[in-house]
C-alpha cells in the first residue's frame, strides 16, 4: 500500500481518465449521422492516438533543441524514447484509422490526403530511429539525431496540418474547412473527447517514463 | 366523401412516414443493444482489458522504483 501511493499523481489521473474515457465513449449520447452511425465513438479512441502523437513528438523536439543547446545523455534519451512511444501510438493510429475507413470510406486505403501524409510521417520518425543506430559514438549521435528530430518536426506538421488542409480530404476539418466545428463534434462529444486526449497522453508520457528508467538503469553513465 | 377522407389520411400517414425516414432520428444506431443492457457487457469487457493493462504499468513501474533504489543504495556503498 505504502509502495502504490509512491506512484506519482498523474499516473492515477491517467488511470481514472483512461476508465472514464471507455465508460463515457461507449455509454454517453453521440450524435446520429448515417454513414458513421455508432462507430462515430471511434474519435474518442483513433483521434486521440494521434493527438498524443503529436504531443509526444513535441516534447521529443523540445529535448532534441535541449540537447543542441547543451548536451546531456539524459535530454537525448528522453527525446529518442518520446519518438518511440509516438511511433506506437502512430501506428495505432494508421491501423485504426485505415478499419474506420474500410467501413465509413469503403477501403482500407483511399489516398486520402491525410493518410498518405502521415504515412510519411511515420516513415520520416521510421528513419530517426535508423539514424540513431547508426553511430557508435554517443555525442556525436546525440547531435545529429537531435538536428535531425527537429528538422522531422518542422516537416512533419506541415505534412500532417497544413497540406491536407490545401486540398480536399476525406478526413474532416479538411479541403478549406476549419478544424473540427464543422463536424459534429458537439459539446457532448468534446466531454469525452478532450478527456480521451489527455489519458492517451499520459499513458504514452507513462511509457516514456518507464523506458527512461530502463535504460538508465541499463546504462551506469548515464545519471538521473 | 368517405374516399377523400380516407385517401387524405393515407397521404398524410405517408408524409409522416416519409418525414420520419428522413429525420434525424432515423439513423440506425445500436438502440437495440442499449435497450437489451448487452452495452453493459461491452463497457465491461473494456473495463477488464484496461484494467488489466493499467495494473500492469503499475506493477512494472514499481518493479523498477525497486531496482532504482538497490542500484542507489550499491552506488552509496561504493563511493563508501
Amino acid at each position: 500500500m505504502k509502495e502504490l501511493a509512491s506512484i506519482a499523481w498523474w499516473k492515477w489521473a491517467c488511470a481514472g481518465l483512461l476508465i472514464y474515457t471507455v465508460v463515457g465513449g461507449l455509454l454517453l449520447e453521440v450524435p446520429r449521422l448515417p454513414i458513421l452511425n455508432e462507430s462515430i465513438r471511434n474519435l474518442y479512441f483513433h483521434v486521440p492516438m494521434w493527438f498524443g502523437m503529436i504531443i509526444l513528438l513535441t516534447v521529443s523536439a523540445v529535448y532534441s533543441i535541449r540537447t543542441l543547446l547543451k548536451y546531456n545523455p539524459l535530454d537525448d534519451l528522453k527525446a529518442q524514447n518520446s519518438v518511440h512511444v509516438a511511433l506506437l501510438l502512430g501506428i495505432l493510429g494508421i491501423v485504426t484509422g485505415m478499419l474506420w475507413a474500410k467501413y465509413t470510406w469503403g477501403a482500407y486505403w483511399s489516398n486520402d490526403p491525410k493518410q498518405n501524409a502521415a504515412a510519411i510521417g511515420l516513415l520520416i520518425y521510421f528513419a530517426y530511429m535508423i539514424l540513431r543506430g547508426s553511430f557508435a559514438d554517443e555525442q556525436l549521435r546525440a547531435r545529429i539525431s537531435a538536428v535531425y528530430n527537429v528538422l522531422a518536426f518542422a516537416l512533419f506538421i506541415p505534412l500532417i496540418f497544413i497540406l491536407p488542409r490545401l486540398t480536399d480530404s476525406l478526413h474532416p476539418g479538411n479541403g478549406g474547412n476549419p478544424g473540427f466545428n464543422s463536424y459534429d463534434l458537439d459539446a457532448r462529444m468534446r466531454l469525452v473527447f478532450y478527456p480521451a486526449v489527455i489519458a492517451w497522453t499520459l499513458i504514452g508520457w507513462w511509457l516514456v517514463d518507464l523506458m527512461n528508467r530502463v535504460h538508465v538503469l541499463n546504462n551506469e553513465e548515464v545519471e538521473a | 366523401m368517405r374516399n377523400f377522407l380516407a385517401g387524405l389520411f393515407v397521404i398524410l400517414l405517408g408524409f409522416l412516414s416519409a418525414g420520419k425516414s428522413f429525420g434525424q432520428n432515423s439513423v440506425e444506431m445500436a438502440d437495440q443493444l442499449r435497450a437489451d443492457g448487452k452495452i453493459y457487457v461491452v463497457v465491461g469487457v473494456f473495463l477488464l482489458i484496461s484494467a488489466g493493462i493499467l495494473t500492469y504499468l503499475i506493477f512494472i513501474d514499481l518493479r523498477l522504483k525497486k531496482l532504482e533504489k538497490q542500484r542507489s543504495e550499491n552506488q552509496k556503498e561504493l563511493k563508501k
